[in-house]
Parts: C-alpha cells; sequence; structure tokens
C-alpha cells in the first residue's frame, strides 16, 4: 500500500474554512460516526493521508499517519511479533489509527496493558490557527511541556487534527488461555476483582449471559501454571470470543434499543437496573441495553461513582456524554477557545459548546 | 554575619498587607516568614538555584488552600507549590515576590481499596508509604522514582515522576486514576473519580506532569498493582558499551518486556563499587542489570532466555543473582549510582535526557567527546530499557567558571538528545534548569500553545510563573546566543 503525505494540502484546507468561516468535520475511516454527537460542517478527510512512518521493532514504537488503517498497523507489527496492547475496537475495516485514537477507545485488553491515551508517545496536528505543530515524541518518557498529545485522545478531533502519531507498542504474547466459569454477575465481579490481587498474567476479564471469562497470556509455562491455579474450563476458541467482544459483534450488542456504555469502579456491585447486561474490564466497563429512561440510568450510575456514555445515540443526541460539572466545563470551554478559538473542528461533537 | 544575612528584608505595602491576611487565614505556625524559617525553602533538589520567596505557607485543610489561592488571586501574588522539595529541575524555586505554598502536611493515606487496587491520598504523602500501606494485601504502588523515600506523591504527578520499572509498568501519568485540584482562582474541582477513564477531555494526563503550572494538586487517587510473587536480576558485563547498546535492543526485539534494564558506564561502575562493593566487574567497560519478575514459572523462563539474549549479544560475563541478598545487592550498586560518584568529585551535575534505544552508541560517542572538549568526566546511568539517559557531569563549583562550563555542556547534552530525535527530559522536569532548551525542542507555534493550555487552567498566570515554558522572548534571547548549524532558531520573532 503506497504512502500519502496530505499535511499541506490538509493545512490549507483548515485555513480556507477558517477564512470562510466554515466548520470542518473530521474524518478519518467514518468507521465511528455513530459515536458522540452530530456535527454539522464540511467534510475533511483524512482517509488519503496514510503510511506507516517509522517502524523499529526494537524501539517498541510506530509512527504513522492518522490515516494509516489499523488493519495495516497491526499487520505490521503482527509481522514483528508486536501489537497494540490497548486492542482498539475497530468497528469496520476503514477503522485509522486517528480516528481511534481521537475517539480514545480501548479493547479488553485495557485494564491490564492501559489504555490509548497510555500507549500515545507523541504527534503532530494542526491547531485551530491553522499551525502545524508537534508535541511529545518517539521515546517512552518524555516529559518537556505539557501532554497535548494524552490530551488529543479522547478528545473526538474537538482540539485539532492529528496528522502523525506515536504510539508504543507490546510484545504480542506467545500463548493465551481462555478460562470459563458459570456464574452470576455478583460472583464473576468478586472474581474478576480477586484477580487484581494476583500476580498472574491476566489481561482479559468480562461476564456474559452468566458466564465468567478469563484469559491469560504469555510464555507457555506462565500460561499453564495460572490455568492450574485459576482452574475453570477452557474454552475451544478463545481468540475469536475475544474479537467478537472487542468487535462488538457478540449477539448482545445486535439489539435494536439503546445501549449504554457505564465506567465504574469494577468492585461496585450489579447496578440495579433493568436490562441486558455484559461486563468488560473486569467489571469496570459496563455495557447495558435497556429501556430505562437515560436521565433514571445516569442518576443510578452517578450514585455509584461512574459515568454513562449512550452509545449508538443516532439523531436524539442532547447529552451523549455524561454531563460536565460546572468547573470542568468552563475549563473544557477554555481550553476548547486555547485550541481552536474559532470552533472550527467538529463542534459540537462531544459537548454543545465545544 | 548572620545578623546581616537574617536581616528582616524591607517589604512593600502590598507584601505587608498579604502577609497580614495570610496570618489571618492559617494558625501562626503555618505562615513563616522569618528569614531563617524560609531558609529551608529557597531551593529544591537543584541546590544551584536559590531565591528566597516572601513568605512559606503550610495550610492544614484544603479549605485552608482555598483561601490562600484565592487570596493570592485577588492580590497577584505568584504561589509555588512544593512537596518534599526533592525534584531535581528547579520546579520548586519560588519566586521572590511570592509565596511557597507547602503540602507537607497533607499527609494522610485517606483510602486503600484492595477489590478496586485503589488508593487515595494527599498530596503529601510519600511515594513509598503508599507500597507500605497496601503491602499487607500483597499490593503496591508502581512507579519508583529513587528519591521515593521522601518524595511525595503529589510532586510525583506534578512532575509525572518515572523510576526503573516504566518500561513494564509506565509512569506516573499511567497510574493516577483521579486528582482533586484548587485551581489558581481558588475553586476545587475534581479531575477523574479512580475509574478507568473520565468523560470530556483527558484532564488527567494534562496535570500530570505539569509542574504546578495548572493548578495545585490536593488529593491523588493511585491504582495499585499486585506484587510480583518473584523477581530475578541479570547482570551482565560487556567490553564495549556499544555491545551493550546492542543487548537491550535484542533483549526487546526478542519479545521480552523486563520489569527494568538498566545501564551504567565504566565510570559508573567503578564509582559504585568502590562505594558498596556490589559485586560488579571493574573492568567492564558498560553493565546490564535486567530484572524480571511475575510468578514463579514465568521468572524462571524468562531468566533463562535473558541470559541466552545477554550471551548472544556478547557479554563477557553473565551472573544471575543466588539469592535475595544478592538481588538487592546488585541493585544497590545502581541506585547508589549518584551518591557513589559524588564521592569521586567535589559537585555533580544529573542531567535527564531521552533518546531513542538505537542512537545509544553514537550519543554516548559523541558525549565522550563533549566532556573532553570542556574538561569535565561524564558518568553514564542509563534507563537503558526506555531510553532514559542519565549523564552525570563531574565538576568543582568552587573554581571559577566551572559551573558555567557544566551548565554549558549539559546544555550541549540535551541538545544532542533532541537531535537524536528524543527529549530534553524523561523524567525530572523542565523547571528552571532546563527552560532554555526548551527553545531548542519545540517551535514559537509549540510555545504558544502551550502558553495556552496555561491561560486555560490559569488565566492570572500565579502558578509557578515563569517555569517550564519559556516566553518566546526569552528564546529569542537565548536563540541569539546559540545559533546551531547557521539555522536562526524562531525565525519569525523579532529580535532586538
Amino acid at each position: 500500500m503506497g504512502a500519502t503525505d496530505l499535511s499541506p494540502a490538509l493545512r490549507s484546507q483548515v485555513l480556507a474554512a477558517l477564512e470562510a468561516g466554515t466548520a470542518l468535520k473530521i474524518c478519518g475511516g467514518d468507521s465511528k460516526h455513530f459515536l458522540g454527537r452530530t456535527t454539522a460542517g464540511q467534510v475533511l478527510s483524512l482517509s488519503g493521508h496514510h503510511g506507516i512512518v517509522d517502524y523499529d521493532p526494537r524501539e517498541l514504537v510506530l509512527t504513522a499517519r492518522a490515516g494509516t488503517r489499523l488493519a495495516e498497523i497491526e499487520e505490521t507489527l503482527a509481522q514483528a511479533g508486536q501489537m497494540l496492547a490497548f486492542e482498539p475496537p475497530r468497528f469496520g475495516a476503514r477503522a485509522t489509527l486517528g480516528g481511534t485514537m481521537a475517539c480514545g477507545l480501548s479493547g479488553p485488553r485495557r485494564p491490564y496493558r492501559g489504555a490509548a491515551r497510555d500507549a500515545i508517545l507523541g504527534c503532530r496536528l494542526i491547531n485551530g490557527r491553522g499551525e502545524v505543530l508537534r508535541f511529545g515524541g518517539q521515546v517512552m518518557k518524555n516529559v518537556a511541556g505539557y501532554d497535548v498529545s494524552r490530551l488529543m485522545v479522547g478528545a473526538y478531533g474537538t482540539l485539532g487534527i492529528l496528522l502523525e502519531i506515536s504510539v508504543r507498542v507490546w510484545p504480542r504474547p506467545t500463548h493465551s488461555l481462555t478460562l470459563m466459569y458459570e456464574c452470576g454477575p455478583a460472583e464473576a465481579i468478586e472474581r474478576m476483582c480477586g484477580l487484581s490481587l494476583r500476580p498472574l498474567p491476566v489481561d482479559g476479564a468480562c461476564f456474559h449471559e452468566g458466564h465468567c471469562y478469563i484469559r491469560v497470556s504469555g510464555a507457555q509455562t506462565a500460561v499453564q501454571e495460572a490455568h492450574s491455579r485459576l482452574g475453570g474450563e477452557p474454552l475451544h476458541d478463545g481468540a475469536a470470543f475475544w474479537e467478537a467482544l472487542r468487535e462488538h459483534r457478540l449477539p448482545f450488542f445486535a439489539c435494536a434499543g439503546p445501549l449504554y456504555r457505564i465506567v465504574v469502579k469494577p468492585h461496585t456491585p450489579p447496578l440495579a437496573i433493568a436490562g441486558d447486561w455484559l461486563l468488560d474490564w473486569g467489571g469496570a466497563q459496563r455495557w447495558l441495553a435497556s429501556p430505562v429512561p437515560a436521565s433514571a440510568i445516569r442518576r443510578c450510575v452517578a450514585q455509584a461513582g461512574g459515568h454513562v456514555t449512550r452509545w449508538r445515540a443516532g439523531a436524539d443526541d442532547a447529552d451523549v456524554f455524561e454531563p460536565l460539572t460546572p468547573a470542568l466545563a468552563r475549563i473544557h470551554r477554555r481550553l476548547k477557545d486555547g485550541f481552536d478559538p474559532g470552533h472550527v473542528f467538529n463542534p459540537g461533537r462531544t459537548y454543545p459548546g465545544l | 554575619m548572620p545578623n546581616a544575612l537574617n536581616a528582616r528584608p524591607k517589604r512593600t505595602p502590598t507584601q505587608r498587607k498579604l502577609l497580614k491576611a495570610l496570618a489571618r487565614l492559617l494558625p501562626p505556625a503555618c505562615v513563616l516568614t522569618d528569614p531563617e524559617d524560609l531558609r529551608p525553602f529557597e531551593c529544591d533538589g537543584l541546590s544551584v538555584y536559590r531565591r528566597m520567596p516572601l513568605a512559606v505557607v503550610l495550610p492544614e485543610t484544603v479549605d485552608q488552600v482555598q483561601a490562600i489561592m484565592r487570596l493570592a488571586h485577588r492580590m497577584g501574588i505568584p504561589v509555588v507549590a512544593r512537596g518534599a522539595g526533592t525534584g531535581l529541575s528547579g520546579g520548586a524555586l519560588p519566586s521572590g515576590d511570592g509565596i511557597v505554598l507547602s503540602l507537607a502536611k497533607f499527609t494522610r493515606i485517606l483510602r486503600i481499596d484492595p477489590p478496586n487496587a485503589l488508593a487515595t491520598v494527599e498530596p503529601g504523602v510519600r511515594n513509598l508509604a503508599i507500597s507500605e500501606a497496601a503491602a499487607s494485601h500483597g499490593l503496591y504502588y508502581a512507579p519508583d522514582p529513587s528519591s521515593q523515600i521522601a518524595c511525595t506523591i503529589g510532586g510525583n504527578v506534578a512532575e509525572n515522576a518515572g523510576g526503573v520499572h516504566c518500561l513494564k509498568y509506565g509512569l506516573t501519568v499511567h497510574n493516577v486514576l483521579g486528582l482533586k485540584v484548587v485551581t489558581g482562582e481558588g475553586e476545587l474541582v475534581s479531575i477523574g473519580t479512580g475509574t478507568l477513564d473520565s468523560p470530556g477531555y483527558d484532564l488527567l494526563a494534562l496535570m500530570t506532569g505539569s509542574e504546578g503550572m495548572l493548578a495545585i494538586i490536593v488529593e491523588v487517587t493511585v491504582r495499585l498493582l499486585p506484587r510480583p510473587e518473584r523477581a530475578q536480576v541479570a547482570l551482565a558485563a560487556f567490553d564495549d558499551i556499544a555491545k551493550a547498546g546492542e543487548a537491550v535492543g535484542a533483549l526487546i526485539a526478542g519479545g521480552m518486556v523486563p520489569a527494568a534494564l538498566e545501564m551504567m558506564d565504566r565510570l559508573a561502575v567503578q564509582a559504585a563499587e568502590d562505594f558498596v562493593r556490589a559485586g560488579y566487574p571493574r573492568d567492564a567497560q558498560a553493565i546490564l542489570l535486567c530484572e524480571v519478575d511475575g510468578s514463579n514459572a514465568e521468572v524462571s523462563q524468562a531468566i533463562m532466555a535473558v541470559r541466552e539474549v545477554l550471551l548472544q549479544s556478547g557479554a563477557s560475563l553473565v551472573r544471575t543473582a543466588v539469592d535475595e541478598a544478592e538481588r538487592q545487592r546488585f541493585w544497590k550498586g545502581r541506585k547508589s549510582a549518584f551518591p557513589a560518584v559524588g564521592r569521586i568529585a567535589p559537585d555533580y551535575y544529573c542531567m535527564d535526557g531521552t533518546i531513542p534505544r538505537r542512537e545509544l552508541p553514537r550519543v554516548l560517542r559523541e558525549i565522550a567527546a563533549l566532556s573532553a572538549h570542556y574538561g569535565l568526566p561524564v558518568a553514564n546511568v542509563f534507563h537503558a530499557g526506555d531510553g532514559n539517559l542519565h549523564p552525570l557531569i563531574l565538576f568543582d563549583a568552587n573554581r571559577p567558571g566551572e559551573l558555567a562550563r557544566c551548565e554549558a555542556l549539559g546544555r550541549d547534552i540535551l541538545a544532542l538528545c533532541v537531535a537524536a530525535g528524543g527529549t530534553i527530559t524523561g523524567e525530572h522536569g523542565v523547571g528552571m534548569e532546563k527552560i532554555d532548551s526548551m527553545c531548542i525542542q519545540f517551535q514559537s507555534g509549540e510555545l504558544r500553545q502551550f502558553h495556552a493550555v496555561k491561560a486555560a487552567l490559569d488565566p492570572a498566570g500565579l502558578l509557578n510563573p515563569g517555569k517550564a515554558v519559556p516566553t518566546l522572548h526569552r528564546c529569542a534571547e537565548f536563540g541569539a546566543m546559540h545559533v546551531h548549524r547557521g539555522e536562526l532558531p524562531h525565525p519569525d520573532l523579532d529580535r532586538f
């Protein structure tokens, strides 16, 4: 696959939009358009701005243009026995690295190997003044200046257009085993939280339809040892199960009604909200398909110290993300003004006024 | 001459008004104004920079912190937050016309929550105290800066502190899940609640490493990890430092993620060996310490693999610790490297650059050349796993001009790190020390963006002013003195 650097053209488009006072809707592979609030504006496509710029397995760092497809990156890493540790959900073959970072999504391995924001080391971006800027770098440790790269992760493009991203990568474990236990949700939560007290190579834990699934990965002897300590029934095709969970292809996610992403501390007991539940991230990320009004769900989750995202909100997109406290909302507005004073980038995608 | 030295300085009416107001807000023991009381606060771990503050306040409650910040905001008084003062970049250097806000009285561990593997503590709690409090549950706090006995978690967050286990367990930013901060305007804000993510922008990441420039940290929630069942370390000696660098790359390429991977050069090895008798081979040009941790079976398998790679990479000797005592001894040498080097020269200056690992042999060669050029010896201690280099420059501050020469050498080493694709600071922060080197790492656009971030969180600009991010004017002046290869940095700036 050829590589193309469209930075100058992208910058020109930003300058033109600034001049004309039009908003831009930033788009990578368009695989996550269903997330967040709808935003008007002229589409600025990053998909043509692609290519792996630098990758040396001995450095554990990969740098790619934002429009590079995740599939290409993951294949390149796999050839060197490495991977993106945060197991990003792709939600489609066209998913790009830039879109993945902008949405800040992480898969089942998140509690054990870090999130998208933990993997980013540096970036090049266009800010709302049309300047091309570089933050962070290609090294593991870097505390020069504020951590603007991490601030971009999960900002849904509202602070800047990611052009190039450096990520930290991990060795791919040589062996992996999924253990299954029949149990209810409360017992599953105890089991999953108990694991965080034991030094075992766990890198996935979820609960779904009366079963708790634990994934252990590493060298063969370590996986065998973990199995003998944890017991449980090995799942025949564990890899396919985790892939389906990561990509939301389990039947659970095919529901037509409202779907909520709920983040709580993992040891939070099962929440008393009617609906179908799937617990991932060892209990810390919970999916709920429920007809209960969003406001009631928010109240219950807030009491448990968590927050709620309305997944696939569709046309009714008020309050997709958890409302911010007034103090936080003020800081958010000031930051937005500091990066994108003309509110050109994805206005309103996350919250009104951002 | 102590009387003259401690004479009460003349104060402006505003300053007198401030001190009166502080006395109303805080108990008498919590406001220091006598020069002899202020003296311990005039510098942090980088003692070559010293400045006396107007006053030091030691609040005991969050309400008091808020009241102090509201007062400072109203009166336009600079505030420098301070933890244990162990920082190595002058980040806690006082403002002469401002106050130092010490968090030394915030020492309570508020909550250890084993099932959620979280600890919530006040900012003045020492790094190591968190692990000690969690130990009975088999848990610990992973980031371990070398000052962990003394340094506080609040300071760790402000500096995004690292340590020897970052490659596997991350820096502070990877291990903090919640903060309570007081803004420059005196408002209390919760950022994150201990959950794995939070709605909105990642303000936790923004606060971590912000060097006290964006807010005052008054509470910290960190995640805890299960203490590994076993750790084992391999010591490898090399007759050529380039081979040691190759070995590091080979270990990583071989799919290993060591818990720690440290390198020391000949000068550092000899100093450490003379100091603590760690059992290092004194004739080695470089040694590597490679630690693996995990479950019993994991460690047994991994240490064999490590041994093999080290031997294949041309190590002249590989030893694994025969018991826990020897493992501790191997580490003692590394952990004593700074004081050990301190014994062989009147003064030393610790640098903190990061480079891509593949650049190591070249960068070390060029450091050696710079060392010869400036006539100052350099010992190298290196967090090899994550490319974080700590060159220690040996000098004598009592010899006229030697400190200035040492600082110039330090700046050249940092410029070398940037040119190699690295950074001017891996874990110590910019503070006052590296503020001019920021002009080498960043262009005007990035610096303007940093100032915009600062203005968003601290519009009045009173939190730790003048640190970490240089003004464009400062860079223009600095650039005028340091023209690199004929290219004028920041060409878009006016020069006078």
